[in-house]
């Protein structure tokens, strides 16, 4: 139970602590003024728009109040789709609906909702029920993601989703979260989700962890972590090399998901992205941020950050 | 990195400012290293109730004027009332006036005391003690039970020995006094008859931790060349007490006007404090490093004393998160809560915060179904906090239990957003963050509190202002730490693994 780390043996194994992350990486590279490009959901998505990263359709925006009823307009060409507030912040107030029915719109836990409560639901988010400080906010209406089949049986209730940390462009460090249900379909490391880390060169999984501890199979469904293979692993890296450019922000965590028809989609970033994902690749990171800041001269295009991360990246 | 210089730099010129100030100001001007002597604080209340006649109210208290004692601080509270303390050579007293009140009135005065061991000579009485006539048979008892001590006795002081033996007898003549007047006043007379100058006072016994205390009926005389203070009444007073004479020159405790059914109750608490550096000898020395503290009002004095304590709490703030990596909710909540600790003593300060908390939480369990926006709901929870405190302070106070009304210490809009935090924490993250956070918060304002209770460190914050500057250098420093968390190596045990 009281088992401490000797912290020169962490130190020669680069891993990388809270105060020195805050400081030498966040503090240093992470610009403050930059920070709403990742904070503000809609203005990401704008961005991505812009700078060609694909992110899951945009049904719609409803900014003020009066709209709200507009909603519906908007909604008839599509079956599933998900509501969300552009500040929100911990995952709350994303209303997910899997199909439209004729008695309303059915989630994801098997219950049916009402035209109103949809109303009521955008009426919140607008009123700032569900952002940061309270501030008022606009509702953002995205296309469902339908996910990629390969994820059967690896996640309970929750998304699965890719983090990579891209630090000056280069893809460095990537893990692939999986909810379970003691993680209660969220997921969220500390709270018992899944971890695998993956290598950058090959998007093979590596190992995995739940609860910071080393496991073989997924906890809830059995089975087999180990021998995940993502596929389209490069257009992955591409994708999230690409949001440097996007957020100007260089040390940046991407969370990305992988739909069954369009392909790697970011999904939301982070200019704050945690630690575990060190554990879960087993490995620390300092190494590869330092790697990356002793380069004479950094790679302009995307690919050959790509590149250069796969040659150098692997285990 | 090239800022690294100048950062150092104005690291060293913080320490060398700091301790060049401390050294200085130890070795010129003597101020002690240490706290050094204690001295006894008597912390008296009282609480003057009565019941208005819906007009206006003019209550006047007396106060203590003991040249035993000398005055440290006082204050007063009631509600919408106005209040005056007025002290001259003759009278010392706070009258509070309201032009209408109506139903149960409550006011309070709280003083600190110290006890003075330099007593100023008092003058001896000019004039010679005469004594009035009591109608008869009382005056013919009198005149027999002084000519029995008088017979008994060699001088001033035995008659007085004499005079309190004869009051405990079963005398006939002494019974038949007794029944018309009291000890204290046929002990008065008996002095008077004697020319010796004789006259009641009330008094208080200062116990520690008394409530609901009376003033004691006295009799101040003067024999030997000196004033002295006696009991009659009985004599079960306990020695070991030190009395404060309460009410001398002034006819009344109590003058009230525009109520009825008056009562004044005392409590009355100890503590021991660090001497006060004899202020006024600091002040007068022409010095530059104390900012001029020493001058100010000893209120304000008070005041600084406690704001000086804050950098150590933020000092203790930094080192927690920085260096051990404790989570705690609100960077700076912890240092509120562990001032209000020093208010409310850590015992009932600890059991106060957790039931507010637990409660507002249960409150706020039910708003967030409510689906309030942030502002209004926060609002609602300050309300709710407010509630609690009444609620609690009017319960206890019924029970007698006069420790909880130290409640009221707590900052209520902090408090109010520990619970929103905690709140919205427990949705998104469960009750077991819930209680890893606030346990956190709590053992930081513990800390935090035992460091800014230690009689030590407020002596060094308040009389050497240069430690502020090496608190100061301290946290720059921390700011800069890039290593390890302590907690963090903890988490990252499986990475140490092979």
């Amino acid at each position: 139970m009281f088992s401490w780390a000797n912290p020169f043996k962490l130190r020669s194994r680069g891993v990388m602590g809270m105060n020195q992350r805050n400081f030498s990486y966040i503090g240093r590279y992470n610009d403050r003024s930059l920070y709403p490009n990742v904070d503000d959901k809609l203005k990401t998505k704008t961005l991505a728009i812009e700078n060609n990263i694909a992110v899951p359709d945009l049904i719609g925006v409803i900014r003020y109040q009066h709209d709200v009823a507009k909603v519906f307009d908007l909604l008839k060409d599509h079956n599933g789709f998900c509501i969300k507030p552009a500040k929100g912040s911990g995952g709350k107030g994303i209303l997910v609906i899997l199909k439209t029915t004729e008695e309303g719109y059915l989630k994801a836990s098997g219950e049916i909702v009402p035209k109103n409560e949809i109303i009521r639901h955008i009426s919140n988010i607008l009123a700032g029920l569900f952002s940061l400080g309270g501030t008022d906010d606009v509702a953002v209406i995205e296309a469902l993601i339908e996910f990629d089949p390969i994820f059967k049986g690896l996640s309970h209730e929750g998304v699965p989703d890719i983090r990579l940390i891209v630090f000056q462009g280069y893809p460095m460090m990537a893990m692939l979260r999986l909810a379970t249900h003691a993680s209660d379909g969220k997921a969220n490391l500390h709270q018992g989700a899944v971890g695998v880390g993956i290598d950058i060169a090959t998007g093979k999984a590596k190992r995995a962890v739940q609860y910071d501890r080393p496991i073989e199979l997924h906890p809830d469904t059995g089975k087999s972590l180990t021998d995940i293979q993502i596929h389209d692993w490069e257009r992955l890296l591409t994708l999230s090399a690409g949001c440097f450019e996007m957020s100007g922000l260089p040390y940046l965590g991407a969370d990305i998901v992988l739909d069954k028809n369009k392909g790697p989609l970011v999904l939301e970033l982070n200019a704050r992205p945690g630690l575990a994902i060190q554990i879960a690749n087993g490995m620390g990171m300092l190494p590869r941020l330092q790697h990356i800041e002793s380069l004479d001269r950094r790679h302009p295009s995307i690919e050959k950050r790509v590149a250069y991360a796969q040659e150098n990246f692997n285990d | 990195m090239a800022s690294r210089t100048p950062f150092l730099l104005l690291i060293i010129t913080l320490i060398v400012i700091g301790s060049g100030s401390i050294y200085y100001r130890h070795t010129e001007m003597g101020i002690p290293l240490t706290a050094g002597e204690q001295i006894d604080i008597w912390q008296i209340e009282a609480t003057v109730e009565f019941s208005a006649r819906n007009n206006a109210v003019n209550a006047t208290l007396t106060l203590p004027q003991d040249p035993h004692f000398e005055l440290v601080d006082e204050f007063t509270a009631s509600p919408a009332y106005g209040v005056q303390v007025i002290r001259n050579e003759e009278t010392a007293e706070a009258i509070w006036s309201k032009r209408e009140a109506v139903g149960r009135q409550t006011l309070y005065y709280q003083a600190s005391y110290k006890q003075n061991n330099n007593l100023p000579e008092q003058p001896a009485p000019e004039d010679e003690a005469v004594a009035d006539v009591l109608p008869e048979p009382y005056q013919t008892s009198a005149n027999i039970l002084a000519e029995l001590a008088y017979e008994k006795s060699g001088n001033n002081s035995f008659y007085v020995l004499q005079v309190l033996d004869l009051l405990n007898s079963s005398n006939q003549n002494l019974v038949l006094l007794n029944s018309k007047y009291s000890k204290t006043d046929i002990f008065v007379h008996l002095m008077k008859l004697m020319k010796i100058h004789a006259y009641p006072v009330k008094g208080l016994v200062l116990e520690d931790g008394r409530r609901n205390q009376q003033l004691f009926p006295m009799v101040k005389i003067y024999v030997k060349d000196k004033w002295q203070i006696f009991n009659v009444e009985e004599n079960s007073l306990a020695e070991e007490f030190p009395i404060i004479v309460w009410q001398e020159n002034a006819p009344s405790l109590l003058d009230l006007e525009g109520g009825i059914n008056s009562k004044v109750l005392f409590a009355i608490s100890h503590r021991s404090d660090s001497a006060l550096s004899d202020a006024t000898t600091m002040a007068l020395k022409d010095d530059y490093l104390d900012l001029g503290l020493y001058s100010l009002p000893l209120a304000e004095q008070n005041m600084f004393k406690g704001i000086l304590l804050l950098p150590i709490g933020a000092l203790v703030v930094v080192f927690l998160r920085v260096i051990i990596g404790l989570k705690c909710s609100g960077t700076f909540m912890p240092i509120l809560i562990a001032t209000s600790f020093i208010q409310t003593e850590l015992v009932n300060g600890l059991v106060g915060f957790i039931l507010i908390v637990a409660i507002g939480l249960l409150i706020r369990s039910y708003l967030s179904r409510l689906n309030l926006l942030l502002v209004s709901r926060i609002s609602t929870v300050v309300i709710v906090v407010i509630g609690i405190i009444v609620l609690s302070t009017v319960f206890a106070f019924r029970l007698g239990l006069t420790e909880a009304l130290t409640i009221t210490f707590f900052p209520m809009v902090i408090m109010a957003w520990t619970i929103e935090r905690m709140s919205i924490l427990w949705e998104e993250e469960g009750g077991k963050e819930v209680l890893i956070q606030g346990s956190g918060s709590l053992i930081v304002a513990v800390i935090a509190y035992l460091l800014m209770d230690n009689l030590l460190i407020r002596h060094w914050v308040f009389n050497f202002l240069g430690v502020h500057l090496l608190i100061m250098a301290g946290i720059l420093l921390m700011g800069q730490y890039t290593g390890y968390r302590l907690l963090e190596l903890k988490r990252f045990t499986p990475m140490a693994e092979d």
